[in-house]
Order: structure tokens, then sequence, then C-alpha cells
């Protein structure tokens, strides 16, 4: 900071009229040796070099956290209300929320162009409720949440996004019958039930998402996926835990196979399906039936109750893990073309082929028990997590050596401790061309031991590991509220947000920034509304009457336009809290059922006078 | 050799030599720059507001920084002392200021065209008697606002006197004041005007 003054300083031409200026401290911001501090650490006042996107899984938020130094920023709410966000409470984001107040993020997807990360959006899932959202990376905020998706049950297989943000893919957990609201008795679940994959079209200017098809699937628990780049563009992968279509005991039921399937599907070609009108609809979306169209899906034989399949950064390697097998299954997609040219098929499930296993392998590499999923780092390696033996096992991606190809153990180089039962991993830029390497960050499902007691309740870990060298080399540990299970990283240079929203910009259609054109006006028989702006340290107008019976709306405007000089609009017993950062407009909608004066109070410090920004709602009786 | 006093009526009835009109041009030049150029950055530093807030002077304009954002942030703050807001419209100075510095080019070139060292000198005088007023106006400006505080308001401060060059600290704020580039031309300009001359004095062209 000093520089910067001395800087601005610097220019000036101190000759003129003679005169100098008085020096203005030059200090040196000493950053001081590390002593010995890890390589993650980040002094007071420096900043990370890349963003951490957490799913917050059941909160129903995404956390944001730099890297390398794990500290936590923010919380971005998605799925549940944040009154210290005024999520939830503004006529807009309850409108956004719909009737539900949580849900249960699991695999956040940064939008892509070519392949790598440009910056634009975070895509995340909610499991419980069938839905996607879509948070803007301009001001970290949800824009949109598309669903309940028609005739989707269990979002757990999304979101992951296709090389240019054409579609994120999405695929289901669970299996009902179809149309979603039909009874059927669950012990038919082989003949009723069925699950679906698929596309959400992202519209490349606004991001708005809507359903762009669906594939009627067996009901198989779809699982992870990932998209496919370079010689796999155009398709997406999804592992499937329950081939053995049971309805009951799954732990038991579910885990009897020796193989299940993933599912190739090539997205490009239901797109097509779509465009040239073939596709049914169903519920309002386009619906295919892979039995009836050659082309669109391949189920391909993976280890036992597999999890993740990552495609490497080149594209070609297909890796897949089966959770109760301790390898992980490298496929050529080279080999799966020639395979599907040829129709090398093992057989077929409900019309769709079943690509031959030993055409597609390329090797299974002993990793170690319980694999999950892979991440890659762009140097021909690959780091699998390893939940069973809580750690994680580097190793080396194809080509391999003679003595490799004849015993796969030698591809593993290197394996990892972490604490405890490791979930997901992330590396920076994995499902992109260029992955950045440098840091893996582990997010462990169990931390007991590992922190001062919180009793009962227990964060998650997330451990740090340096990838840059060799060896892996663990670095830092922090703690996170449930539950992250999965993350994205990016640089920060590739993200640009607004710290305010520029008056200009402002397209709110009640917004205001003059004190003569705010003021509470009777709008309807039952209806108040008020214009109110807020700045530093006041509220015009502070008095707001109406009176019982009456729906109150208030438009608020945070007049101010500078960063982070955010307004709170809390209301005494009335369940009404608003947040307003800079330039930004809110509305409340509620109705007065009691009568009294009750405060409403600037709820987020803002100034030496934030405690004097409050006024008055009277209410009068009936 | 006389005393500089007494040879003055002869050196007045002199020309300006040909390096002497081509420094009054410049002097013409430097002027017409500064009207467009910042003369004077006000530049305020808090522990909240390390990147610091600015407002640049120009001869006909008031520009806060950030895109104009700080002017409104410093009279936001001023509000709580009770100072009246900073405005561009407040500042007569603003309109006729440019239009004096257009005449002092048209007067520069005038010089540089009749090359008379009178007109030089008059030129000078003038030029320096305004840049002195100019700072007079300056300074009353910054005394009038900080001494022109609401008794109502919210927080009680003893008017006080910002630093008209160099710096200062009211409350949490450290106010540094200094010219900028249009100053400088404007400095520049004078050191021309002398320049001039003193090419023209007689013992660098007879006394030799």
């Amino acid at each position: 900071m000093r520089s910067r003054i001395s800087q601005s300083l610097s220019f000036v031409l101190l000759l003129a009229f003679g005169l100098g200026l008085a020096g203005c401290g030059t200090e040196s911001s000493s950053t001081g040796a590390d002593g010995g501090a890890p390589a993650s650490y980040v002094p007071p006042g420096e900043k990370d070099n890349y963003y951490l996107f957490y799913s917050g899984g059941h909160s129903g938020n995404v956390w944001v956290a730099g890297l390398p130094s794990l500290r936590m920023i923010q919380k971005i709410p998605v799925f549940t209300p944040a009154p210290g966000m005024g999520y939830g409470y503004t006529k807009e984001t309850k409108e956004m929320m719909g009737e539900y107040t949580w849900g249960d993020v699991h695999h956040p997807g940064l939008s892509k162009t070519n392949g790598r990360y440009d910056g634009r959006w975070l895509f995340v899932n909610d499991n419980a409720n069938n839905r996607i959202a879509r948070i803007s990376l301009r001001d970290f905020k949800t824009k949109q949440i598309l669903g309940p998706i028609p005739n989707s049950m269990g979002n757990h297989g999304s979101s992951f996004v296709t090389p240019n943000t054409t579609y994120v893919l999405v695929a289901t957990r669970f299996s009902v019958p179809l149309p979603k609201g039909t009874y059927a008795p669950v012990e038919t679940y082989e003949e009723n039930f069925n699950g679906i994959v698929s596309g959400v079209k992202v519209d490349s200017t606004t991001g708005e998402m809507s359903v762009g098809w669906q594939i009627k699937t067996p009901p198989f628990n779809w699982d992870l996926g990932s998209t496919g780049k370079g010689p796999s563009h155009g398709w997406a992968f999804w592992t499937s835990y329950n081939t053995e279509m049971a309805h009951d005991s799954l732990e038991i039921n579910a885990s009897q196979r020796d193989r299940d399937y993933a599912a190739f599907v090539n997205w490009k070609r239901a797109a097509e399906i779509v465009a040239n009108g073939n596709a049914g609809t169903r519920n309002g979306v386009p619906f295919i039936d892979p039995a009836e169209h050659e082309g669109v899906m391949y189920y391909v034989p993976v280890s036992k109750s597999p999890h993740g399949i990552d495609a490497s950064p080149s594209g070609r390697w297909i890796v897949a893990s089966g959770k109760l097998q301790p390898t992980a299954t490298v496929f050529d997609f080279k080999q799966v073309l020639t395979a599907i040219e040829n129709k090398d098929f093992q057989g077929e499930f409900r019309g769709v082929p079943v690509i031959n296993y030993e055409s597609i392998v390329e090797g299974e590499v002993p990793v170690g028990q319980g694999p999950l999923h892979t991440q890659f780092d762009g140097e021909g390696n690959a780091y699998t997590s390893l939940y069973i033996e809580s750690s994680v096992a580097k190793w080396k991606l194809p080509p391999w050596d003679e003595a490799t190809a004849q015993d796969m153990s030698k591809a593993v180089v290197d394996k990892i401790s972490v604490h405890y039962n490791v979930g997901h991993i992330v590396i920076g830029g994995s499902d992109t061309k260029d992955p950045y390497g440098e840091w893996l960050v582990a997010m462990n499902k169990l931390s007991k031991g590992r922190h001062i007691s919180v009793g009962p309740s227990q964060p998650e870990t997330s451990q740090l590991i340096d990838i840059s060298g060799k060896e892996m080399k663990m670095v830092a540990e922090a703690y996170t509220p449930p539950e992250p299970h999965f993350a994205q990283v990016v640089h920060k240079d590739v993200i640009n947000p607004v710290e305010v929203y520029e008056q200009e910009n402002n397209t709110h259609p009640e917004a205001v920034w003059e004190q003569q054109n705010t003021g509470v006006k009777r709008t309807g028989p039952n209806e108040v509304t008020a214009h109110v702006i807020a700045k530093r340290s006041q509220y015009y107008p502070d008095e707001i009457e109406a009176q019982v019976g009456d729906t109150v709306i208030i438009h608020l405007t945070n007049i101010e336009q500078v960063s982070d000089m955010i307004h709170g609009f809390g209301i005494a017993e009335h369940n009404v809290n608003a947040i307003v950062d800079p330039g930004e407009t809110k509305t409340m909608e509620f109705t007065v059922q009691k009568a009294g004066v009750f405060p409403f109070y600037c709820t987020n410090f803002c100034s030496a006078l934030h405690q004097e920004m409050q006024g008055y709602l009277a209410v009068r009786p009936q | 050799m006389r005393l500089f006093p007494q040879s003055l009526p002869d050196v007045l009835d002199r020309r300006v030599t040909g390096t002497g009109r081509l420094l009054l041009m410049a002097g013409a030049l430097l002027i017409a720059g500064a009207i467009v150029l910042p003369l004077w950055q006000i530049h305020l530093v808090a522990p909240q507001y390390q990147e610091g807030l600015d407002m640049y002077i120009y001869s006909h304009k008031l520009v806060g920084g950030n895109e104009g954002q700080d002017i409104t942030e410093i009279n936001g703050l001023n509000h709580y002392i009770g100072m009246q807001a900073i405005q561009e419209s407040d500042f007569t100075e603003m309109q006729w200021i440019p239009f004096a510095l257009g005449v002092f080019v048209l007067l520069a070139l005038r010089a540089a065209v009749f090359a008379k060292v009178s007109a030089v000198v008059d030129l000078t005088v003038l030029f320096v008697y305004f840049g002195a007023f100019s700072m007079y106006r300056f300074y009353y400006r910054l005394y009038t606002y900080s001494h022109t505080l609401d008794p109502r308001a919210p927080v009680d401060i003893d008017p006080f006197m910002p630093a008209l060059i160099g710096k200062n600290q009211i409350a949490n704020f450290t106010q540094y004041s200094f010219p900028r580039e249009g100053s400088a031309l404007l400095l520049l300009a004078i050191v021309c005007f002398v320049g001039a001359m003193w090419l023209s004095r007689p013992a660098h062209t007879s006394e030799a």
C-alpha cells in the first residue's frame, strides 16, 4: 500500500511553484522471512492465487475459500435461506428458491470455453429436489434455479459442463415411475421405474438454463460423471451402482454383480435427434428412448459399484473406479470408437449395446482400497481418492512401458495418508484441457480428533497436498461446515468480479436514487408500497405507515457506490431481513398482521452511526 | 557592467532574440496544455481507505477518483462533520480560470510575434500575479469548507485547515495535497518567459 502511495506521488512534478512535498512516510512493507511457515502460508494482507469453490452438501450452499491458504472467504447461498445475506427473505430470492428451503449441493461445475474455465458461471446441483442452479461469477450470486427437473429424481450425477458450456449434464441417482406423480408398488421396480440422463441447455449469452433433452434409462442408480474432450468430445460418462436393479436393502442387494455399467452417452447425437424432431416429449421436455435411436448411448462394464468416472485432460483416457474393487480401470476412448464402429459388443441391455470390455480396456491399476474418483495434474499423472484406505494414490496414465503393462502395480508411484475417509479430491482445472497441477485438496468425511473438540457435531477436513514435486506432501488442513462433496479450483485471474453494482447497470424497475423520489404510497385497498433508499447512516424515508391486513411492499435501494458498503433492513417481529449491496435494489413483500410500531434497522454494520440507522413501521389497527 | 535595475529601461526596449521567441511560443503551448491537465490532487488515506480517495482539480473541472465516485464518498464522509458538499458548480473559478489561461496563451503568442522585452515582462508579471491569486483562491476554498461546519453535525470537530501542499492529519484521515502536471507546465511556462528575458539581456548580445 505504501508503495502505491509513493508511486502515485512519484510522478508528481514537485517543482511546481518551487514548493516541495513534505515526506509521506515510506516504511517498507516487511513481508519478512517465512520462518518455517508452510508453502501454503499466505501472510495477512496478501492474497491467494486460486479460488476454491466447495459444494456445501446438504447445507444448500457453496463455500468459497482461497488456495493455497484454505482460508474460508465467503458463503454463496443457493438453495437455503441465508439471513446474513438477506437470501431467501426478499421477493426475488423467495421466488427463485420456490417451495423448498434446502438443497443438497454435490458437484460444482465451472463454465468453460474451448475446454478451459472461462470464469463466467458456476453450476451446482441439488440432489434432494432435482434442481440445478447457476451462480454468476461476476457477483458471486445465484441467478437461476432450474427445477425440479421433469422426470428426474435425485439429481446427483451433475453438474458436468461440456467444453463450451453448451450443456450441463445431469443424471438421476434415484429411479421412480414416470411421469413423476405416478404410483407403482416399489416391488415392481424393475418393470415400472426409470432413471434419466439429461442435457441442460445453457444460453451462451445469458447463461439461462433449460432442459435440452432427456434419455430414458433402466432403473440403475447413476452416480458420478464427466464430459469428454479431444477424441471424446461430444460424449459424457456416468457410472451406476445398482445394475442389479434392487429396490430394497441396497447395501447388500446392489452389491451382487462383479461389474456394473457405466453409460457412455453421445450428447451431440442426442441434440441432433431433438433438432431433427425425432424425439418424443414427456412432461414438456424432449425425451429419447435409446433403444429406438442407435448411437446415442452405450453401456460399458466397470468394476463393482463404481463412483467416479473421469476423462483425462487429453480426453483419450477414461478412468472409472469401483468402490468395492481396489482398481482404477483405464479405458481407451479411441478403442471405444473403434468398438462402436465394428459393433464389437458383448451383449445388450434393453436395446442398448454393451461394449466389449476387453476391447476397450487399457489397464486396471491397483490403486488401493475404496477408490472413489480421479483427478489429473496435466503432467501425465492421475490421483485417485481411496475412501477405505484414507489415502490418495498417485499413478501414471498410459502410455505405459512394457514392465508396467506386465505389472500394473508399477504404475502407482506414490501414496499419501489423509485424515480420514477421503471422499472427493480436487486439482485445479482437472476437468479442463490444461490442469493447473500444483495443489490437491482432499475433502475428508471424518475429522474426528484432528481439531479441538466441538462436541458430537463435527466439521469436515480439507487437507492441502503439494503435488508439484515427485512425492506428494501434506501441507495444511482446514475445516468446513458440512459438507463438501466436490470442489472446483480456478485461478484468480480467470474471474473478474464486480464489487459495486453501478447505478447505470441497475435494472430493477423500482430502484430510486434521489431522496425526492422516495416515499410511501397506498397502492391498493390493502397495499402499501414504499420506495426507500439506504445510505450511511440513514434510510429515506425512515417511517412507513400501514394498516393491519395490508400487504407492505418495500423496494430498497442501496445508493452507495463503494466497495463493501452494504446495508441491511431487518424489521422486528416480521421475519424480514434484506441485505442490499452497493448499488443494488431488493424488494420485500409481506402482510402486516398485528398492530403496533415495529422498528426496522440496518442489520449489516455500515458506519460509525450504524446503530442510529433505523426507522419505524407503524401499523394502525383495522 | 551596470546593475540590472539600472539597465532595465534599456532592456525593455530591446527585442527578443530568435531562441527567446521560441521560448515564448513554448510557454504559450505549456499554458494551453495546463488547461486540460490536472493542476492539483488531494489524496486521502485512512485505515479503511488504503487505496485512497482522490480529488483532481483541473482549471475547468473537479474530478473524483474511481470514476467520480470518490467525491461522492468524500462528501458522504464529510456530512458526518457537517461540511458542505464539495460540488463543481460552487467553484466559480472554474469558469474564469480557463478563460484567463487562454488570455495568457494569447499574450505569450503576442509577445513572441512583437518580440518586445517589455511585452514579456508584462506577461510574466501578470502571469505570476495570476498564479499567486489562484493559489490564494485555492487556500480560501479549503479554508471556507473546513471552517463552515454545520453545528448540528453528528461529529463535533474543531475547524481545521487542510494542507495546501504537503500532508495533514484530520481525524483518521491523512490528507495529501500536491501539484500535478498542469501546475508543472505553468511553472515551466514562467521559466520559459524568464529565459526569454535572460537571453535578451544586453550582456548576452552586445557586451560579450
